[in-house]
């Protein structure tokens, strides 16, 4: 048995101790919200974080996470209280297909815990490990700028329209 | 917009509870030439939309289209609350489930989704026309940009419309008033100079019971009032909290876990495989072949798929063993040119005579163009979940295709339709390619031979060897100018000819026109891609007219500009777009502007990108896109449509090839096969122009001209005219991307 704590809550997972956290977060904890993309540490669409360093679940064995805390999507908001990065993914209507967005919101965390007051270009280096097939990269440096500025997250979208009623 | 009732059949019933059904199927003519292909047979019925008022208020939009994350089922839901003039609160969703004829209820029956039992919608008190009016339906597809432009304005407006009239005509004899004496509001029927109000369920039995009227009046734009405003979308808050659930979040009790390897050469067989060493595996349940591929069944994904490693599979010879991209594009070429010589290609327009201007010419500008096979790497690698009980299968999957991909089940396990279910999931992404229904097969034959469970995840390896392919294409111009530097004569010759039909043609005055193609088959399987030949005709044209423009000595803008006089709505998107980029102003050294303008769709976009060169190191810093889809019914949803059309077609400029060596595919996954990621992405811009004409899709028409924009802007940027892509074809690019 390999116990972790993964979200705060102590668990006992009885797998090969080389088995990625990916495949135990999803198979045996019925934690899915972390993605498989590619397997090997190219999209980001696994990340976690690991003692709240963000790290690629899909070629981080079990092992490594003895004695860490395990943090994943499932864990970030506090009860109903979404944490601000989610919050400002809604307000900023952020997700198309949403399969990425676990892996972007974990990066995009770990983050803003790391560097509050990211310059735009730290955000760009450091979302850089995930990829996005829907190109919501604009979106994504809009909603991270927002929180890290701190002001509440205003949703400006494109309304104002030139209408020429043919 | 007042065509589609010849089109369309629309009915009503009363389901328990006294809650209202109104349904509208759509029969296709040969007025929408470019939907036809997507119809099996005479007599189908491609969209059909229902809408439910209940007792308690509740509107319930239930259309076919499943959501890749383009928000269709949001403006879907727009549209129809606009329309029936509900409140926007009290509008909900439901995806119609992949059953025949969706209202042959005896199929339906037992069938439940998002906890609701579907014969509850569709009670035995529903007549049965509209049963009749989608019978067959056999395609239920999300692509072509369908949803808005079909679904959306045949179906969930009319159905809208259709309601709303019934409700208020129930209504005026409870009341007993004229009709045009009340209006609907917020949910409620309202006595425009009287008293008396009251929510739409109280008369929603009595509508029931009404004959529709064939065709109710839709709103005027200046009516509008949930309609082109950006709504929310629905789908969005489980996408931040990892609670959507896709279809590789599928679990069934006692599932086992899959992963399958087919053959490297499109056409080989297996041989024999030595599964021995993968058997004696921790956690492998079995090894199988399934037809031509072999699959490893075990308790994890991650078991399975070392274990994959360790099977030694002997593949058959083909005749493509030693195929490559090169020799393909020699293929074509030669192919081209046997056509050529002997007129034997196929016309696919003609105007005027092209080839007659072009032999007695002085001067012919003659250019090539090539682009490559591209794989579409959904974030989702392919997965489905199936399980056999006796005869009958259950699969869980995400696909564009759900009545499609049922019915390819049911014909490959020789099983009746009547014997499958599909349980249909949010797609992390589609692209075209969860249209084919490859995956699913593959699944239920799984189940079937282990007898248990199996969810079968292709790794992304597979994914990428074994996608259905954006072709790669060949395109050979030839124009002439007349004195003033205009086009007299255009002839295309290319190869690869799909839909949509006009993707190839350009919209500029040409007198004389001459397309043609040349079929040179490769052993590739071909796929739809994001805009389909939109993507590789779009670069061809947009590349050939800015090289005529300098040719001419003329400013691209200016040059295209001058050959749409005869198509003002082209113009405008044109002129808005070089406006918004400030076309006028020039950039510094090493800097450049490139200008597209595609319709596609139904859309058109012109799109302006600013590129830095510097160093060999190349820069996408801007890009400009005005986009006049009729009239944008979210426009937020739009914008960010744009948005990811554009980094979708950088992508396959920038980076996007597979390339074929000795039959197979080269590339593997994302360090091969990269995709456009933040630090290289430029900033987004995007205006739109509602001129009201007939309403386009959003989800293709942004890809197929970023990448002319690019090229053009590298031309104008450095002098480097680039014909082939991706750019890292070329030294400029390849010391950066
Ligand atoms: S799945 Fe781990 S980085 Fe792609
Ligand atoms: S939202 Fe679809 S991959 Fe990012």
């Amino acid at each position: 048995m390999i116990e972790l704590t993964v979200n705060n809550r102590p668990v006992a997972l009885d797998v090969d101790p080389q088995m990625p956290l990916l495949w135990a977060l999803r198979e045996n904890l019925a934690l899915t919200g972390t993605k498989f993309g590619c397997g090997i540490a190219q999209c980001g669409a696994c990340t976690i974080h690991l003692d709240g360093a963000p790290v690629r679940a899909c070629v981080t064995p079990v092992a490594s996470a003895v004695g860490k805390q395990v943090t994943t999507i499932e864990g970030l908001a506090e009860g109903d209280q979404l944490h601000p990065v989610q919050q400002a993914w809604i307000d900023y209507q952020v997700p198309q297909c949403g399969y990425c967005q676990s892996g972007q919101i974990m990066s995009a965390t770990a983050l803003l815990a790391s560097n509050p007051q990211p310059a735009d270009d730290d955000i760009r280096a450091a979302m850089a490990g995930n990829i996005c097939r829907c190109g919501m990269y604009s979106r994504i440096h809009k909603a991270i700028r927002a929180v890290a500025d701190g002001g509440v997250a205003v949703w400006e979208p494109a309304d104002e329209q030139e209408v020429r009623h043919g | 917009m007042g065509k589609w009732t010849r089109r369309a059949f629309i009915t009503t019933g009363v389901l328990g509870g006294g809650a209202l059904l109104v349904g509208v199927g759509l029969r296709l003519g040969n007025r929408n030439s470019e939907l036809a292909p997507l119809v099996a047979a005479e007599g189908e019925h491609l969209v059909n939309a229902w809408v439910k008022i209940g007792a308690d208020n509740q509107v319930v939009a239930i259309v076919p289209h499943s959501e890749m994350g383009q928000g269709a089922q949001t403006v879907l839901a727009q549209m129809l609350a606009d329309e029936l003039d509900a409140r926007w609160e009290d509008v909900s969703f439901l995806e119609a489930p992949a059953e025949d004829a969706y209202a042959n209820w005896t199929l339906a029956k037992g069938y439940a989704l998002a906890g609701m039992k579907v014969p509850a919608v569709l009670e035995d008190s529903v007549n049965g026309l509209m049963f009749q009016a989608s019978k067959a339906m056999k395609m239920q597809i999300t692509g072509g940009s369908l949803s808005v432009r079909a679904t959306g304005v045949y179906g969930m407006r009319v159905a809208g419309a259709a309601a709303r009239e019934l409700l208020i005509e129930a209504a005026a004899s409870t009341w007993q008033v004229s009709p045009a004496k009340l209006t609907a509001r917020d949910g409620r029927i309202i006595e425009i100079d009287g008293e008396r109000s009251a929510p739409f369920a109280e008369f929603a039995a009595a509508a029931g019971r009404l004959t529709p009227n064939p065709s109710p009046t839709l709103k005027h734009p200046d009516e509008f009032r949930i309609m082109g405003r950006s709504t929310p979308r629905l789908d969005i808050p489980a996408k931040v909290n990892g609670t959507t659930q896709f279809g590789i979040d599928a679990s069934v009790e006692g599932m086992q876990y899959a992963t399958i390897q087919a053959p490297p050469v499109f056409g080989a067989s297996m041989v024999s495989f030595d599964a021995r060493r993968a058997k004696a595996m921790q956690g492998v349940v079995d090894v199988v072949q399934i037809d031509d591929a072999v699959a490893v069944v075990a308790n994890s994904y991650w078991n399975a798929s070392r274990a994959m490693r360790e099977v030694d599979i002997t593949w058959s010879h083909t005749d493509h063993d030693s195929s490559s991209s090169q020799g393909y594009f020699n293929q074509f070429a030669a192919d081209m040119q046997r056509d050529r010589a002997q007129g034997s290609s196929t016309v696919d327009i003609e105007k005027g005579d092209a080839g007659n201007v072009i032999a007695n010419a002085e001067k012919v500008i003659s250019r090539s163009y090539q682009v490559p096979w591209l794989a579409h790497t959904c974030m989702e690698p392919m997965n489905a979940l199936a399980q056999f009980n006796g005869d009958s299968c259950e699969v869980w999957t995400g696909t564009q295709n759900p009545l499609g991909t049922k019915h390819a089940i049911a014909a490959a396990l020789e099983v009746d339709v009547t014997q499958v279910t599909l349980h249909q999931h949010q797609m992390g992404g589609g692209f075209g390619r969860r249209a084919k229904p490859d995956t699913a097969i593959q699944a239920a034959k799984l189940a079937r031979a282990v007898g248990k469970p199996v969810k079968l995840i292709w790794s992304r390896e597979e994914d990428v060897q074994h996608d259905h392919y954006r072709p790669a294409v060949r395109s050979e111009f030839r124009a002439v100018l007349d004195e003033a530097g205009k086009p007299l004569a255009w002839e295309n010759q290319f190869v690869e000819k799909h839909e949509p039909a006009e993707a190839p043609y350009v919209p500029y005055a040409v007198p004389n026109q001459y397309v043609h193609y040349t079929d040179s088959p490769t052993h590739v399987p071909f796929g739809a891609w994001r805009s389909v030949d939109h993507s590789q005709h779009g670069f061809f044209t947009e590349s050939f007219i800015d090289e005529l423009a300098y040719e001419a000595g003329a400013d691209p803008y200016a040059y295209r500009r001058e050959l749409l006089a005869h198509l003002p709505r082209h113009r405008a998107v044109l002129d808005k777009a070089a406006a918004a980029a400030n076309w006028d102003t020039p950039l510094g050294e090493g800097r450049g502007r490139g200008i597209s303008l595609q319709e596609s769709f139904g859309t058109l976009v012109a799109q302006v990108v600013e590129v830095t060169l510097a160093d060999g190191d190349l820069s996408v810093d801007r890009v400009v896109v005005v986009v006049d889809p009729g009239f944008a019914v979210s426009p937020d949803g739009l914008t960010a449509q744009m948005e990811s059309g554009v980094v979708y077609g950088l992508t396959a400029a920038l980076y996007g090839e597979i390339s074929i060596e000795n039959g197979a595919v080269a590339q593997s996954n994302f360090h091969d096969y990269n995709a456009l990621r933040m630090d290289r992405s430029p900033v987004i811009e995007t205006h739109i122009i509602n001129s009201m004409e007939h309403w386009g899709g959003a989800g293709e028409p942004g890809t197929p001209g970023i990448a002319p924009a690019l090229t053009n802007a590298i031309y104008a940027a450095r002098g480097v005219r680039i014909r082939e892509l991706p750019i890292t074809k070329y030294e400029l690019g390849s010391a950066s991307v």
